[in-house]
């Protein structure tokens, strides 16, 4: 029990996918300036990212390693998040349209998304079971979700801050993103 | 080397076939109205209809919010294939309209009461004893409209008051929204005769300060043949107002007013339909789009 609330609170915090390992960054600044698109973004980014955990376990696990061609590994896990991303996006577009079109390029986008990459990867590196697999994954959502709620609830208020000219826009994001990361830091102690 | 092929393949395979299903099954109709729509459009994607290009506009169509006319390059061909389309009645001849500013006291024209030296803003002027020019009718020059044209078809002349230019003018109805007077209003291209004040003070009060008020002499009442222009109570007094329905653009108003409050101009004129060698008849609008791209 005690290894689960370790894996919890290591992804969530202080290995958060975003801030600490710095992967899934593209998302972060892209659609982060309202608060409506980037829950839609985590959500469709946490739906991939728990999923392609799993079936990517269980390829590695049961196809993978048994044939002896864990070189394949790379290129069969984007295999599985590329048809995920467009499943997803055909759902999404299904469903709700202004959240396709609030999201854009960047919901295609989520294949070369480092953030599930790196965590199906990070998965098998670990050699977790798959109940661990399952709430490593979980919390690495929460925590992208985390980040990205907190970054855009902050650009949302920037909006209406006096900032200078040349500073608006992606350049204070950019501090922004700087500022939250050292803040993360913090969290290193807690394990 | 096989067993990567085979086992890669059968992965991809299996993937291939579940999108294919999910294709299917979650397959978003698109009216096949839009698809035909797009064809005939004019594909300049010029942005005079106020949609953010062709494709919106056929949406936009199709949801009912846009009427045909709204899409000024298209002209009465374009009109009629969409109502073929879209299975309706080709709506009565639109004529194209534009901004016009219906207000000629610009400075050294009207008289003012002191200097504004506040922010750039016609509603911030206006906090301040309604503006600083002795008429409480009459533009404020400070640009409201001019920063919320999306056209770039507004700019502030050396008399304070803004410049229309009406080939650019695509009637989009912002600086008409924007205005805190009131003093911009959509005008057909073909009305030549306009009164170009509404200031409904008493004759005297209006001469006293501004050289081109209405003064409420009823001589254009007296000489239209037409029985178009009246002066008309409004607001707490009256203004001269011209019927469109009546006029005939004989311009005899615009002759006798005394203040020339009263003018005739041609907005998109009859040069850009020549240049081009069409006639309103087959379908040229004189919207200026060929000629400012």
């Amino acid at each position: 029990m005690q290894e689960y609330v370790i894996i919890i609170i290591s992804a969530v915090l202080v290995n958060n996918i975003v801030l600490s390992q710095f992967l899934g960054i593209c998302p972060f600044l892209g659609v982060s300036k309202k608060l409506s698109a980037s829950l839609g973004m985590s959500g469709a980014v946490s739906f991939v990212l728990i999923i392609a955990s799993f079936i990517t376990w269980v390829l590695q696990t049961y196809l993978l390693t048994p044939l002896n061609i864990t070189y394949l590994q790379t290129i069969a896990f984007i295999l599985v998040i590329a048809s995920l991303v467009q499943f997803v996006e055909i759902v999404i577009k299904k469903f709700s349209p202004p959240m396709y079109k609030a999201l854009g390029i960047f919901l295609p986008l989520i294949t070369t998304n480092c953030a599930v990459l790196g965590v199906a990867i990070i998965n098998i590196q670990n050699e977790y079971s798959l109940g661990k697999v399952m709430v490593h994954s979980l919390s690495h959502a929460a925590g992208f979700t985390i980040a990205l709620l907190l970054m855009s609830g902050i650009r949302e208020r920037l909006e209406d801050a006096d900032i200078p000219e040349s500073m608006r826009g992606t350049p204070i994001a950019l501090i922004v993103a700087a500022l939250m990361s050292i803040s993360f830091l913090g969290f290193s102690g807690l394990t | 080397m096989l067993v990567a092929i085979l086992s890669l393949g059968a992965i991809g395979a299996v993937f291939g076939i579940i999108l294919g299903f999910a294709g299917k099954k979650f397959a978003v109709a698109v009216d096949p109205r839009v698809e035909a729509l797009l064809q005939i459009m004019p594909g300049a994607n010029c942005g005079a209809c106020g949609l953010p290009g062709c494709a919106a506009f056929a949406e936009a169509i199709v949801a009912g919010s846009v009427k045909p006319s709204d899409c000024a390059p298209g002209g009465a061909t374009l009109y009629e294939q969409i109502a073929a389309i879209m299975g309706t009645e080709v709506s009565a001849y639109e004529e194209r309209k534009v901004a016009q500013l219906l207000c000629q006291g610009g400075y050294g024209r009207t008289r003012m009461l002191y200097r504004y030296e506040g922010i750039k803003d016609c509603r911030a002027a206006l906090a301040n004893f309604k503006g600083p020019k002795a008429c409480d009718f009459g533009c404020v020059m400070q640009g409201s409209c001019f920063k919320v044209c999306p056209f770039g078809a507004i700019e502030m002349g050396a008399d304070g008051l803004p410049v229309i230019d009406y080939y650019r003018c695509t009637a989009c109805n912002k600086c008409v929204v924007e205005c805190p007077q009131q003093i911009l209003k959509l005008i057909g291209v073909s009305h030549l005769v306009t009164v170009r004040c509404l200031n409904t003070e008493k004759g005297k009060d209006a001469k006293a300060n501004c050289s081109v008020a209405c003064i409420k002499c009823k001589i254009c009442e007296k000489n239209c043949p037409e029985d178009a222009v009246h002066v008309v109570a409004a607001g707490e007094g009256s203004v001269a107002v011209i019927d469109v329905e009546k006029c005939t653009n004989c311009g005899i108003c615009a002759a006798k007013c005394p203040t020339k409050s009263i003018d005739m101009i041609s907005p998109l004129s009859e040069e850009v339909v020549l240049e081009i060698g069409t006639t309103p008849d087959a379908g040229c609008q004189a919207c200026g789009v060929c000629k400012t791209e």
